[in-house]
This record gives structure tokens, C-alpha cells and sequence, in this order.
């Protein structure tokens, strides 16, 4: 993986000093909270419900075990001893003291760690396939593309006052698992006639006008892509609605002028960049890369799985296939039942810091899903490491099932939301739990949002759940059929909301009606739906005599 | 036609710890809800507003909240000033924290 270079190590110093500075200006009266504001988003600190929140980038999702382990004592020493992974591949801490976070950012900067371009008007941490460089499925590793574009738009001067968020995902396999439709740029690394080269998306974002992103460039030259990225954010940099917040992502932009129209625009851009891209950036991707060769692969024999039946359950959901037959890729669930999703504590960020570095090749990774990855066991480590995972409670069997939900910070800590997500959540999975049914039912993706920016991917979700404040109650709004992956599809409103003791009931019925209209075990619940459509659903939902009314 | 107003209490966010502050009557910053300056007069109420405003060294972001009497002093009104004044559904980490 990636290693901070001086130049890269120097920078995030004088940031976190820079920062301890304006801090200090602040809590002395130079600095009005106006002044500060912006100074201190462009360090990841929110100042949100109950406290401050600092939101630490994590490119790509990419650990090394001393970067968990340090993260694991900021936990500690700073904050409330957990931290919570988010459905960017960022780790929040939510209880942080002003005057402790210029400490923090020094302890991150010892690891090769920021805060920067974690929130504000630029950039935003370049997310890829948490499965990166380890899946059987992959054409290239996407994670040299996506350090390269952080290094780009890390402090880029033309970009630190965009119109709004700018968010980059890059997969390298056909099967997404970044969520690179839902992006203002998705990146897919593709093959054609023996070259590389990527398939560019443009215009995608969830939040309050969902769009699915379109394709701006089926095939662009391996050598073209920084310039090309470059023309894509300057275009909208200049066409970007600053008029309306509402209106200024690219989503909006190209829905507004229109595909053809934005992509002219960007090769007229690119043509004047290109040639001021002299091959630098190519050097450098080639530098990068480097850096992200596999590790060297131990060979061992694999014994017999162990009996244990709650084994064999883990490895079924919890191992993906991987590139090496010899090892698999193990999801570490951050979803017990009951739990609040993407939670670990200091001691479970230990101990995968632990597992990672003794049979993983020192590496980790977060996951947009909210869970942590082992890209790269033997699976004759795998009974070990199961049984390391169960002493530090983290071995719950669920990854990819109903109880693996997704759920934004909500109204317990975000000081946007508008109804609560998490004990939602939490509620769902031990119901899930309590019928004993989610490895019946198989995969389903179950998304939750406290408000319409969507950070819980509700858009998306197979079963997505929206929280709303109507007139002063919290109320929540089902959608159903949506879906992140390579076939994209934003979800249908099934109708009225739900009151907040209503909704657990509510996906129940949604569920147990899955159960009852499926053709066997074999149909998805996202096949189900696009066979048989919302109406049997509404009905289970609402009864027939509501829908018809 | 005009809403009529209703009470208001003067909140706001702590500098330092950033946790919810509520504004006393004597002009001092209350951790809770009920020792707030239950405010149910407009003009008034925009007074108390500038005077919070006033004081950036200690608060960031007030803004007027409804607010009800209740037996202890007043009492939130929307679900989301009763969750600032306690603290998250999920981890006893806020202000019922040291309630317990």
C-alpha cells in the first residue's frame, strides 16, 4: 500500500499546525466563528448535535495495522473509546474537545493520517472497491487511479471553492461494489483490445434529486485520465449553480445542459489541458502503483474446515472470493445485532489491527457498507482468525444479509438529520435476529437516512428508509427495488410513511412477503421485485384495500 | 396572518466542548434545558438573541427554540431540542452521561 512520502509527511504537519494555530485564534477572540468555520471544515471538524465530530479520511478505505492501531488510541485518549466507519470509507470520532484536536490531527499525521478535504466545498476522499486488489473479479487494482486523484485534488488551487461536494469512487472490477453510479465521478477500470483504460460516469448523487451517473467516455486512454478528470470538475466548476445549493452538484449541471452538451464542453476543456499534462502525472501513477504490488503470497497447506457449524456459517457470508484460490477475502461485521452499525470499539480496532498484521499482510480496509476488510487471508488462517473475531465480538455471521444494514449518524449526532437512523437500525436487526429468517431470506441490502441528503444510500437500497420530521414528528418513508451495483436503480416510494414504532413492523411485512411471492431461494429479493413490481408489496404494506383506495 | 409567538428559550452549542448550552436569565450558560429563561415576549426574545450572539467567546451558532413551562422550568417542544437535551439513543455518552 500507499506510503507517505516527505513531501506527503511534511504537508499534513503543517496542516495540523496550521490548524492548532487558527484553534488557538479562535478560543483567544481573533477569530469570529465566521472566520473559523470554513477553516475548520477544510479540517474535517463539524461542530454537530451534541458535541464536535472530526471526520478522519481513510483513502480509498485503506489501513495499514499501526494506522487502526492509532486510530484506536485517538478513540481512546481523545474521544469516547469507538469510532464510527462511514459510507465513505471515513472514520468519524463524535465527542472531540476543541482544544484536542490539533492533538489529534498530530497523531494522525505520525501514521500518515488527515482530516483534510473530509468536508467543504472540494474534493471530497477518493472512495474505491473496498475488495481492491484482492478480488477474483478484478481487471486492475482501482486504488494507484484513486491515490493518484487524491494527491491531484488534494490542496488543487482551482478547486478549494467548487460549487458544492465533489466525490470521486473508482472500481476495478465489472462487478461495482463502490457505488461509482451514485458519484459526481465514477470511474470503472476497463479492458478493450488488451489495453486499459477507464469507462468515465459523470453526474451521479444521491441526496434530495437522486440520479443515476451516465456514462460522459466508454473508453478513455489509460494516459488521459488526469486531464480528463481535470476537464470534467473545471467544466462544472464554471457552469455549477452557486446560485442555488440545491441545484450546484454536477448531477444537477448535467441534467440541466445535458449529456452531449457536457461532454463538448469537456473535450473542448480537455483538449486545451491535455497538453500541459506532459507525462508527469503518468510517472507518477507509475510510481504509485508500484507501491500497491501484491504482497508475496504465503504457501500453505489448507486443512479440513473445521465441524463447527457457526464457522462454516461465517465463512459463508463473511469470505468473498479472491484473486489467490489459495486465499479469501474476510468481511469483518460491524453489524451485531443491536448494535450501532459501523461502530468499533478501541479494543475491536486492536484486534483487527492484530488479525490484519499476523495473517492478513498488514493491511485493512473500511467498506462504504460499514464493515471492515481482511482483503487477504490464507484460508488455512481462517479457523484463527474466526476464532479471534469471536473473542472480540465481532464475528457476527451476517455480511450481505438483512441485518447488515447501512445507517447515517442520524438525529443522535447529525446536526442536519431529521429523524433518527440508528436505533431504527438497531431495532430491524434484532427483530431480523429474533425470526431467526436472514439466512432464509439471503441478500438483502436494507439502507437508512436520517434526512434527504442521503448519506445512509437509502436511494439504493433494496429496502431503502428515509427519516423525515412531518409537522414535528418523525416519520419514515420505505422505498423499494433500489440497487448500487453495475445495475443501478434508484428505489420506488411504496407510499404514505411510517411513524417511528411503525417501521420495524412495516419492513417485516415487507420481507415476510418476499418469503411468500418468491420462486425459490434462488430469487433474490431485488429479482423478486423486478419480476413481480411494488404492487404485492404496497399490499403487504398497506393492505389491499388502502392501495385501492 | 402572522403566527402568534410562542416561548422561546435561547440555545446554543459550547465552544470548547461543543455540547448544548441553554441561556439562563442572569445572562449565564446552563448545560440544561430546565434552567433556561423561559421567554414569551418577541421583543424580548431578539434582546436575549443578540445578547447570546453577543458572546462568541463562549457559544457558537444560538438561536431561539420553542419551549413550554413545564413543573422543573421549561420544557422542549420538538423531538430534536429533547434529544439535545440528552444526548444520543445509542450510547449513554452525552448529558444523560452524568444522570446516571
Amino acid at each position: 500500500m500507499y506510503a507517505y512520502d516527505a513531501f506527503d509527511a511534511a504537508y499534513v504537519r503543517e496542516r495540523a499546525a496550521q490548524f492548532r494555530a487558527q484553534v488557538e485564534r479562535r478560543i483567544d477572540g481573533s477569530l469570529t466563528e465566521e472566520e473559523f468555520k470554513p477553516l475548520r471544515l477544510m479540517n474535517g471538524l463539524y461542530l454537530q448535535l451534541h458535541a464536535y465530530m472530526l471526520r478522519v479520511a481513510i483513502p480509498y478505505g485503506t489501513l495499514s495495522s499501526a494506522q487502526m492501531r492509532q486510530l484506536a488510541t485517538i478513540a481512546e485518549r481523545w474521544d469516547r473509546g469507538y469510532g464510527h466507519v462511514t459510507t465513505r470509507q471515513n472514520i468519524q470520532f463524535n465527542w472531540p474537545e476543541l482544544r484536542d484536536v490539533p492533538d489529534m490531527l498530530d497523531a494522525l499525521a505520525e501514521v500518515g493520517m488527515h482530516a483534510i478535504q473530509t468536508s467543504g466545498n472540494t474534493v471530497r476522499n477518493v472512495t474505491a472497491d473496498h475488495f481492491a486488489g484482492a478480488a477474483a473479479d478484478e481487471v486492475a487494482d482501482p486504488r494507484p487511479v484513486a491515490e493518484l486523484l487524491r494527491q491531484w485534488s488534494t490542496d488543487h488551487p482551482e478547486f478549494q471553492f467548487l460549487p458544492r461536494k465533489f466525490k470521486i469512487a473508482v472500481t476495478g472490477a465489472p462487478n461495482d461494489r463502490a457505488v461509482i453510479r451514485a458519484h459526481d465521478i465514477g470511474i470503472e477500470i476497463v479492458r478493450r483490445d488488451g489495453a486499459i483504460g477507464y469507462r468515465v460516469l459523470v453526474g451521479g448523487g444521491l441526496g434530495r434529486t437522486p440520479m443515476i451517473g451516465r456514462v460522459i467516455k466508454d473508453f478513455l486512454p489509460e494516459a488521459d485520465l488526469l486531464p480528463y478528470v481535470e476537464a470534467i470538475v473545471s467544466v462544472w466548476n464554471l457552469l455549477g449553480r452557486r446560485d442555488n445549493k440545491y441545484k450546484a452538484r454536477i448531477k444537477i449541471t448535467v441534467h440541466e445542459h445535458g449529456i452531449e452538451e457536457i461532454s463538448r464542453l469537456v473535450e473542448e476543456r480537455f483538449a486545451l489541458l491535455r497538453p500541459a499534462f506532459g507525462g508527469a502525472d503518468r510517472a507518477m501513477l507509475a510510481r504509485i502503483a508500484a507501491q500497491f504490488a501484491p504482497p508475496v503470497w504465503d504457501v500453505l497447506p489448507v486443512p479440513d474446515a473445521p465441524a463447527d457449524a457457526g464457522y462454516r456459517s461465517w465463512v459463508d457470508t463473511n469470505t468473498a472470493e479472491h484473486r489467490n484460490p489459495d486465499y479469501a477475502i474476510v468481511s469483518i461485521s460491524l453489524k451485531k445485532h443491536g448494535a450501532t452499525p459501523g461502530d468499533a470499539t478501541s479494543a475491536q480496532m486492536r484486534a483487527m489491527a492484530d488479525l490484519a498484521e499476523r495473517y492478513g499482510h498488514d493491511e485493512l480496509r473500511i467498506s462504504h457498507e460499514q464493515n471492515v476488510v481482511l482483503p487477504h487471508v490464507h484460508r488455512a488462517h481462517l479457523p484463527a482468525v474466526h476464532a479471534a473475531l469471536r473473542a472480540a465480538d465481532l464475528a457476527t455471521a451476517n455480511i450481505g444479509l438483512a441485518s447488515d444494514i447501512i445507517a447515517c449518524p442520524g438525529m443522535d449526532y447529525c446536526a442536519l438529520a431529521t429523524a433518527r437512523s440508528i436505533p431504527v437500525a438497531q431495532s430491524i436487526a434484532e427483530r431480523i435476529d429474533a425470526l431467526k429468517i436472514e439466512h432464509e431470506v439471503g441478500a438483502l441490502k436494507i439502507k437508512i437516512s436520517g434526512c434527504i441528503n442521503a448519506c445512509g444510500h437509502h436511494h439504493v437500497g433494496h429496502i431503502g428508509i428515509l427519516g423525515l420530521d412531518r409537522a414535528g414528528v418523525e416519520t419514515y418513508q420505505i422505498t423499494l427495488g433500489g440497487d448500487h451495483t453495475e445495475t443501478a436503480a434508484l428505489g420506488e416510494r411504496t407510499g404514505p410513511g411510517f411513524a417511528y414504532d411503525e417501521v420495524v413492523p412495516a419492513v417485516e411485512r415487507i420481507i415476510l412477503a418476499y418469503l411468500a411471492l418468491r420462486e425459490g431461494p434462488g430469487e433474490t429479493f431485488l429479482a423478486a421485485y423486478r419480476r413481480v413490481g411494488a404492487a404485492p408489496f404496497r399490499d403487504a404494506l398497506y393492505g389491499e384495500q388502502a392501495v385501492a383506495a | 396572518m402572522r403566527r402568534p409567538f410562542t416561548p422561546k428559550v435561547v440555545t446554543a452549542n459550547a465552544l470548547l466542548k461543543g455540547n448544548a448550552v441553554y441561556l439562563r436569565a442572569d445572562g449565564t450558560w446552563s448545560p440544561h434545558h430546565h434552567e433556561a429563561e423561559l421567554i414569551e415576549d418577541p421583543g424580548r426574545a431578539e434582546v436575549r438573541l443578540h445578547a447570546a450572539e453577543a458572546a462568541p467567546g463562549l457559544v457558537v451558532g444560538a438561536y431561539l427554540a420553542d419551549a413550554r413551562p413545564g413543573p422543573d422550568g421549561p420544557e422542549p417542544v420538538h423531538f430534536r431540542e429533547a434529544f439535545r437535551t440528552r444526548g444520543p439513543s445509542n450510547y449513554p455518552h452525552g448529558k444523560q452521561e452524568g444522570a446516571l
